[in-house]
């Protein structure tokens, strides 16, 4: 006989949820999270009352009892927050919170920081940038630290840089607490925290401070599309013996992408040293769990992002040809292609859609879909390194906790299940899967050779032509 | 899977095209449709439940409940797969069957006729008769009705009482953690699931118990749950007289093979419905694979009744090869070989691994056990004669399926292994080391 309470089984289970959790009265929080909240706070009115123009404006004081208190408030916060719980993966209740998922609130953080792009990018004197005297509003707020650094005042670029340092290095802190219990993530945070703040904002700004060419030392063609075109190098070579080491510099990293891709896989850079990835690691990883790991949202990525790569390729070499033959095959339309793609892909894409639509599309939108250097490495990851991540054996009991929480969007799952290690061109081996895994079936690692990543992979030329055709898992 | 292993040669076409029904979406009968497709391009498969529309992972029920996931989040397979692999997706439940007419009765529509049937019908949360299992706020945790049922259940509860000392209790109790309902195990062992861990592994896991703040009444069990009057659980009451407040009772004290369906026919079933070494029942033409079957030894052996996941995926691709073999003649169809016995499950925060044949309470077997002095973290070699190692439980450390299967089908000497063991560790790159630390503590311990 078949139990009748069976039969009156009867919902959509599409539809259900099975979420918000009834309301349970929440302890009171405690004092010193609450202290916390407090200098976050007490951070906050003092930045609206320095934008307003107060005297503490543009001094060192404002500076520290505004950013710096911010700062500090979040940063204590998250270390007590995670300090408070057992070690171990923390997702609970991330599915329900309006914020982490797609919520009212995910609107308006993703608003939010859509509009502070805008403002940087099209309104600056909104931020108080001005051409002609000192920096006023927001921009004033960071205008001791711009003369000490960079010996100019505050521009809106130096104000988003230590904004965009500063994320880096508070959510680092939530970072190294949230996995406190694992070292790869502590050591690759603990990296793009000291790549972000020495190689991408310190010592650039310094470069400005001894009039040097600008160049941050973790930028590479063609994420940094401009700094192996004719334009830069005039400016490299027009710098002496230094000039000349930058150059070096830059072409060095194109050079030793490939090799170190070969022995370490993309993850090299993507997750340890670039920043961009930097920022997705930190403050971008509240966000993971909302990048699309269907099918169709890969076969977009892969179309959109060797577009990119395609037109950074053609905007460089038009630029050469022009350049050496003084503009006779392309007239004025480099300049203007140059232009286009520096404000389009550059700017909109990267900043705007990469960063803005952290709340809505997941951390790693401009990662996946646009960067051209995420697509060369990815090239020599899918084809040429010993990177994989292992499939233990037949362990997997299909979850799902890797896909959903893999911020580039792969369907892990889909091959653990089938007992298939993982080889994908996108993967920035942020770990994050072999961590998630409740039975331990992910490990990240490096072959010996990339012949043992799986069958076929010593031929990576024939690897490459199979996959031009449309591949059907 | 690619396309191309679809197209199978002309000659395997001897056989007409047939309609295979299975019943249950679970892992069994998924990995049994995934299977017959490679091996009958041109079958009719069509997969019936009433649970959900598509195959989902049941192992995943806990995190959707948590908020780790959405349930969409837990689909084995993304929705277009299954009309890609042409296999037909029914949501309703089979409620008789009619094997020598090869008929089913559907509860929502109609009849349904096959060629051959698999039945992967799962199993039931054991209930023994405790006076109160009936009430309101009672459950067990199988499926998602039981996650529906509990997540009603929360509405204005505290505290929760969760009898069994297995898996899924520690599962339900993490669940119901989360939602600030404080939640006490039951046990009626002296040491939580030590019916199976040794008691150094138990101890682990009840300190990582502790440390998450949820109860723990040891040699525990259940007399009654107790109405609070309106018709729904107030509270237990232990055999030794304890009272314990629960306005959720959660039952999981292990389950049994699914057998509402064929209770009514012919097929012949014990504990679980009776299948030969090719998963095949007594009736003509019908499978049984998973949870709910029970797989015949010749001789003294007992009878295999396999109840986790991983036991379950490989019955059902097997039982696959069974149903698409050409006939009963003998060599004809393959048969069920388990394998290497292996299983994992994660207790909160603990992660464990087990290997080979390690038994609990030594029981005859000499084992040699190591622990980090802070850490959680174990490692226990079991030993068979000759010092050959017979099993592994790995806690708090990860290690390598491949490695640890190559080793104990080779019979390896503990000494080898102990040699070797640095190659069987899995931990993220960073992790510290401790083989060599255990291969010194583990030597130090034998005469």
């Amino acid at each position: 006989m078949i139990d009748p309470r069976t039969l009156a089984y009867d919902f959509d289970e599409e539809a259900e949820g099975f979420g918000e959790p009834p309301r349970v009265e929440r302890p009171r929080l405690p004092l010193d999270q609450k202290l916390c909240l407090g200098l976050l706070g007490a951070g906050l009115l003092t930045l609206v009352a320095q934008i307003g123009g107060t005297a503490l404006s543009g001094t060192w004081g404002g500076m520290a009892l505004s950013w710096g208190s911010i700062a500090l408030g979040t940063s204590l916060w998250f270390w007590r927050l995670y300090a408070g719980t057992t070690p171990g993966i923390k997702h609970d209740g991330i599915w329900f919170r309006s914020a982490l998922s797609r919520g009212a609130l995910g609107w308006l953080a993703g608003i939010f920081m859509t509009g502070m792009y805008v403002l940087i990018y099209w309104f600056p004197q909104v931020l108080g940038e001005s051409a002609d005297g000192p920096p006023t509003g927001l921009v004033a707020t960071v205008d001791p630290l711009a003369q000490l650094v960079t010996g100019y005042p505050a521009s809106r670029w130096f104000l988003y840089g230590v904004l965009y340092t500063t994320a880096i290095l508070v959510f680092g802190v939530r970072m190294f607490m949230k996995y406190r219990h694992s070292r790869y993530h502590q050591i690759r945070t603990a990296s793009v925290m000291v790549f972000q703040f020495g190689f991408a904002w310190l010592l650039p700004n310094l470069l400005v401070l001894f009039q040097k060419p600008y160049m941050e030392f973790n930028g590479i063609w063609p994420l940094k599309q401009n700094y192996i075109w004719p334009e830069k190098w005039g400016e490299f070579t027009g710098a002496g013996a230094f000039g000349l080491f930058l150059l070096v510099w830059a072409v060095g990293l194109v050079v030793a992408t490939p090799i170190l891709t070969y022995f370490f896989g993309k993850r090299w850079y993507c997750s340890w040293v670039c920043g961009c990835g930097g920022l997705a690691e930190t403050l971008g990883d509240p966000w993971r769990q909302l990048s699309d790991n269907s099918t169709r949202a890969w076969k977009i990525e892969r179309w959109m992002i060797h577009s990119v790569l395609a037109a950074v390729l053609a905007v460089t070499v038009s630029l050469w040809i022009d350049y050496k033959t003084t503009g006779a095959v392309y007239g004025s339309w480099s300049g203007g292609v140059r232009q286009w793609y520096g404000f389009y892909i550059g700017a909109v894409f990267s900043g705007v859609v990469g960063v803005g639509f952290y709340p809505l599309l997941g951390n790693r939108v401009w990662c996946r879909f646009g960067c051209p250097q995420a697509a060369i490495l990815g090239i020599w990851q899918r084809f040429y390194s010993r990177f994989r991540i292992t499939t233990n054996g037949d362990q997997c009991m299909s979850c799902g906790n890797c896909s959903t929480y893999c911020e580039m969007g792969i369907d892990v799952r889909s091959y653990a299940q089938k007992s298939e290690n993982i080889v994908r061109a996108s993967c920035v081996g942020c770990g994050v899967c072999a961590s998630v895994c409740p039975r331990g079936v992910l490990k990240l690692e490096n072959g010996s050779t990339h012949a043992d990543r799986y069958e076929g992979s010593d031929r990576p030329l024939d690897a490459f032509v199979k996959s031009l055709g449309i591949r059907d898992r | 899977m690619r396309r191309a292993q679809l197209r199978s040669p002309r000659t395997t076409h001897a056989i007409q095209t047939l309609h295979v029904v299975i019943l249950g979406n679970g892992i069994t009968g998924a990995s049994a449709a995934v299977r017959l497709r490679e091996l009958r391009p041109d079958w009719q498969i069509t997969m019936i439940s009433g649970e959900s529309a598509h195959p989902y992972s049941r192992p995943a029920l806990m995190y959707v409940f948590i908020g780790h996931m959405r349930y969409q989040d837990t689909k084995l397979q993304e929705d277009s797969f299954w009309p890609k692999q042409r296999i037909d997706l029914v949501r309703d439940w089979a409620v008789e069957l009619d094997a020598p007419a090869k008929r089913l009765r559907l509860h929502r529509g109609g009849e349904l006729t096959f060629d051959r049937l698999l039945l992967a019908t799962g199993s039931k949360p054991n209930r023994f008769d405790w006076p109160g299992q009936d009430l309101r706020g009672v459950q067990g945790l199988y499926g998602l009705m039981d996650l529906k049922l509990l997540h009603d259940n929360c509405e204005g509860a505290r505290q929760a009482v969760i009898v069994g000392g297995g898996l899924i209790g520690i599962e339900l109790a993490e669940m119901l953690h989360s939602r600030g309902i404080h939640p006490t195990l039951l046990v009626r062992e002296p040491a939580y699931w030590s019916n199976v861990l040794p008691e150094d592994e138990a101890r682990m896991v009840g300190r990582a118990i502790d440390a998450a703040g949820i109860g723990l009444r040891l040699e525990s069990e259940l007399a009654e749950i107790v109405d609070d009057g309106t018709g729904r659980a107030g509270a237990i009451v232990t055999k030794a007289g304890e009272r314990l407040e629960a306005q959720i009772v959660g039952l999981t004290a292990g389950v049994s093979p699914n057998l509402d369906l064929v209770g009514d026919t012919q097929i012949e079933c014990e504990r679980g419905v009776l299948v030969d070494d090719g998963l095949r029942t007594s009736a003509e033409d019908i499978w049984a694979a998973g949870d709910c079957a029970e797989i015949r030894r010749e001789g003294d052996e007992r009878n295999l009744l396999q109840q986790v996941w991983y036991t379950g995926r490989l019955q059902g691709r097997l039982v696959a090869e069974s149903i698409a073999a050409d006939s009963r003649a003998a060599g004809a169809a393959p048969s069920y070989d388990p394998g290497l016995w292996y299983n994992s499950a994660k207790f909160l925060d603990l992660e464990y691994q087990t290997y080979g044949e390690v038994r609990p309470g030594g029981r005859g077997q000499e084992s040699l056990w190591w622990q980090h002095e802070s850490r959680q973290m174990g490692m226990r070699i079991a030993l068979a004669e000759g010092d050959r190692v017979a099993g592994f439980n790995v806690v708090g450390l990860r290690y390598r399926h491949e490695v640890c299967r190559r080793w104990l089908s080779e019979g390896r000497g503990l000494d080898y292994v102990l040699d070797h063991l640095g190659e069987a560790n899995f931990d993220p790159e960073f992790e510290p080391r401790f083989e060599p630390t255990m291969a010194t503590s583990m030597r130090g311990a034998r005469p």
